[in-house]
């Protein structure tokens, strides 16, 4: 079945094809320029991100390649005007999520006022009941959160995912912008855009913020990158952020408990370390308290943890707040915690747990997106309009085998934002994904993030993994 | 810096260092088969597969000693670990665990050096272009070194990858000086036959001394010659006694930085000892095959106690 055509809302052009106020400065330039230049460009921006190898690994049939998530050179542009917005609903949001994990961890006033039912802790594996009663350094889980946003028309940005687990992508963010203004230098002078490049440093500073007990009184607390190492996917991103910290990168196999710290191995010696910026998968991180099997963590860790020895980047347990159940109840979770009104709104949902949903889920699946609850990367979800008739069948069976396992939305038409190709500008879709850094000092939020487009005609998956490009995302300076 | 990364960035180098010298034997190999009849070509090749202990992995695969087949065996093939392919993958996932040890340029250069081989590599090498692939391989190696030193601090990181480097190289001089030595020829009675000459020239030329050699001897070519230029001579950058003074600078950095100095330090001064204590006479009444055998061992002996010093496993 073909994707069904939907009328959306584009970034750069209007419904009359003017250039929207945004892209105006942008699309001057742009029209003065050689589109065989412009090509060339871009041939080399691949060259330049296979050298310095900015690469992701892939998993599956052609496990151990290595490839490259494709750059589009067109940038997505947001106004400033635009950005203030989005980043006061942003941190309200981040605001309210570290509070609520506080609150699920200790005295749950959210569930005991009603407004949230306990049967989505229990059901779900990310709860960590090891983090009962326990509060990180500084009262931080999320040090790091990156939020989905989609836009549907001129006003209406709405967030699709919070992942406070372990976001990835923001080296793309970064190299990106590094990628354009190399390619592009003049560009730069004649239309001024927020940077970005302060990211690393406000990552290894917010890091450094929340400094566990054992450590109080240093002054320069020693912070690492845990990586599960170079066969995963997102390798380039730990050495890269490690490198750009100025940070080590450790593996499972350098570290061990040594005098109640968390210490690596280096040429002269067991050093503590005071501040882990894991990413590693909770189920991973301690062979004694979770997955037994498990080489990539550190045995014993949770208990330093517990301890007051070492902060771990995030905090065991956010994961919880990924779940799209839970994401379901955010606009109540932000109003619960912060006493105000959500800035930015979530995208309509269904909860198949409930009986009405379900069955207007049931009723409507062709139109509809259904999602696992605890799904990442856009695996094990239905696009109800460009699914064939046996998947529709296969998905109403396990949501009536597992309601309470899938939570439905509408089929968003997601703004676009013009790719280059050989045949000129083409829309394609597109969401953006901000970087927000959390510590005892405040939210420090990056101007502007990810954004991922889908490169094939009116696809709406934007995941790397499946295809999905990358653009330079620029807020505009005032 | 980490154990795991010293290890890392020590056999990043070691493997470019037995790559570039695996390919610089491979060409001197090649020279000489040109001039030859193809039987005697044929030698040739088992000589080079000899020289680089390839001989017995080869002979259980194949049954001639071809350019084609040698050629392809130790550049290209990937079930051999003595290949060129095989150290350049190995040399570039090293640098990419130790990618914060190292600098932007080191890395790059690295990483571009594995994608041009790869590619240079993915297809059979023929006779006609062999000689380009063994420059390219030749011209990678240099791009390394050339980032290395002209944009990597001087410190520990500097030290280890100095470290891996001239092992290595020490190791590879002592142990082809060996093999044509103790091993190529028929019997004693081809010494100074044409075939002994053909042999110490292509010894020479796969430690890029042969002009070196040429220069300081004016033109003449004997074994005794030869192996006091190879084992005692501090002015050529390949042979033993450079690649321990090195080594030994290396130590020291290691020793100023840490403010110590480890057990393979003790090691260390006691080969330097051996090496300054010799000439080449009193090498060739020892037994120079015996003496090589002794440094290859003593050589391993230290590499094993700077990992163990400094780390490199639990």
């Amino acid at each position: 079945m073909p994707p069904t055509t939907r009328v959306c809302y584009d970034e750069m052009l209007d419904e009359d094809g003017g250039v929207r106020p945004a892209y105006q400065a942008y699309r001057e330039w742009f029209d003065q320029q050689d589109r065989g230049w412009m090509l060339r460009q871009g041939k080399e921006a691949e060259t330049f991100f296979r050298r310095t190898g900015i690469t992701f690994n892939v998993y599956g049939d052609d496990a151990g390649q290595e490839r490259l998530i494709p750059f589009d050179m067109i940038p997505r542009i947001i106004t400033s005007q635009e950005w203030q917005k989005l980043s006061r609903g942003i941190e309200q949001r981040v605001r309210a999520l570290n509070a609520f994990l506080l609150d699920l961890y200790h005295q749950r006033e959210i569930v005991r006022a009603g407004k949230l039912p306990e049967r989505l802790l229990h059901q779900n594996a990310a709860f960590l009941p090891q983090m009962a009663g326990f509060t990180p350094p500084g009262g931080i889980y999320t040090h790091i959160v990156g939020v989905d946003l989609v836009r549907t028309g001129p006003d209406d940005f709405m967030v699709l995912e919070d992942n406070a687990r372990t976001p990835s992508g923001v080296s793309y963010m970064l190299e990106n912008r590094e990628t354009m203004m190399s390619m592009f230098p003049e560009l730069f002078s004649k239309v001024r855009v927020q940077p970005v490049s302060d990211y690393p440093r406000a990552l290894a500073r917010s890091l450094a913020a929340c400094a566990p007990p054992a450590t109080s009184g240093s002054d320069r607390p020693v912070v690492a990158v845990l990586t599960p190492g170079i066969y995963n996917s997102a390798y380039f991103e730990h050495a890269f952020l490690a490198d750009q910290m100025g940070a080590e990168l450790v593996e499972g196999s350098d570290l061990r408990v040594v005098n109640g710290r968390i210490a690596m191995r280096t040429t002269r010696g067991w050093r503590a370390i005071d501040v882990l910026y894991r990413r590693v998968d909770d189920e991973y991180l301690d062979p004694l308290s979770f997955n037994p099997d498990s080489m990539l963590g550190v045995a014993g860790i949770m208990d330093v943890y517990r301890s007051g020895g070492i902060t771990i980047a995030n905090a065991p347990g956010t994961g919880i707040s990924d779940d799209k159940a839970i994401y379901s109840f955010m606009p109540e979770i932000v109003e619960f915690y912060t006493g105000e009104k959500p800035i930015l709104q979530n995208v309509p949902t269904w909860r198949c747990a409930e009986a009405d949903s379900l069955k207007y889920v049931l009723a409507h699946l062709p139109e509809l997106v259904v999602k696992e609850v605890h799904g990442s990367g856009g695996y094990g979800m239905l696009i109800g309009p460009t699914a064939s008739r046996g998947e529709l069948a296969t998905f109403e069976k396990k949501l009536r085998a597992r309601p309470e396992n899938y939570i439905a939305q509408p089929t968003l038409s997601l703004s676009t934002v013009p790719i280059f190709t050989k045949a000129g500008l083409a829309p394609r879709h597109v969401d953006l994904r901000p970087f927000v850094l959390v510590s005892p000092d405040g939210i420090e939020i990056t101007p502007g993030g990810l954004t991922r487009v889908a490169l094939k005609k009116g696809s709406l998956v934007v995941n790397s993994s499946q295809g999905g490009g990358t653009k330079d995302s620029w807020v505009l300076a005032e | 810096m980490l154990g795991r990364s010293a290890s890392g960035v020590l056999w990043m180098f070691r493997y470019l260092e037995r790559a570039e010298n695996t390919a610089r034997l491979l060409e001197a190999g090649f020279r000489m088969a040109l001039t030859r009849t193809s039987t005697s070509a044929s030698d040739e090749w088992k000589s080079v597969l000899i020289t680089l202990g390839q001989e017995a992995e080869f002979s259980k695969r194949y049954k001639e000693f071809s350019c084609a087949l040698v050629t392809n065996f130790i550049l290209r093939d990937l079930d051999n670990p003595g290949s060129v392919l095989w150290m350049i993958e190995n040399a570039r996932t090293n640098a990419r665990m130790v990618r914060t040890a190292i600098t932007r340029e080191v890395w790059e250069a690295t990483n571009e050096a594995w994608m041009v081989l790869r590619d240079v590599l993915a297809r059979p090498v023929r006779d006609s272009t062999l000689g380009d692939v063994l420059s390219q391989i030749r011209r990678q190696a240099m791009l390394v070194r050339g980032a290395m030193e002209g944009t990597m601090l001087r410190n520990e990181i500097f030290n280890f990858a100095r470290i891996g480097t001239y092992l290595e190289s020490a190791d590879n001089t002592a142990r082809i000086l060996d093999v044509k030595y103790h091993v190529l020829l028929p019997s004693v009675a081809w010494v100074g036959s044409v075939l002994d000459h053909a042999q110490w020239e292509m010894l020479l030329r796969s430690v890029a001394g042969e002009r070196a050699f040429r220069w300081l001897n004016a033109g003449t070519l004997n074994r005794r010659g030869i192996a006091e230029f190879l084992i005692l001579d501090r002015r050529f950058p390949r042979s033993m006694a450079y690649s321990y003074a090195k080594i030994a600078s290396n130590m020291n950095g290691l020793a100023n930085e840490y403010g110590e100095e480890a057990g393979a330090h003790s090691l260390l001064s006691d080969a330097i000892t051996r090496l300054r204590g010799v000439d080449i006479g009193t090498i060739f009444d020892f037994g120079l095959h015996e003496f090589l055998v002794e440094f290859i061992a003593r050589t391993e002996q230290l590499s094993q106690a700077i990992a163990g010093d400094y780390r490199f496993v639990e």
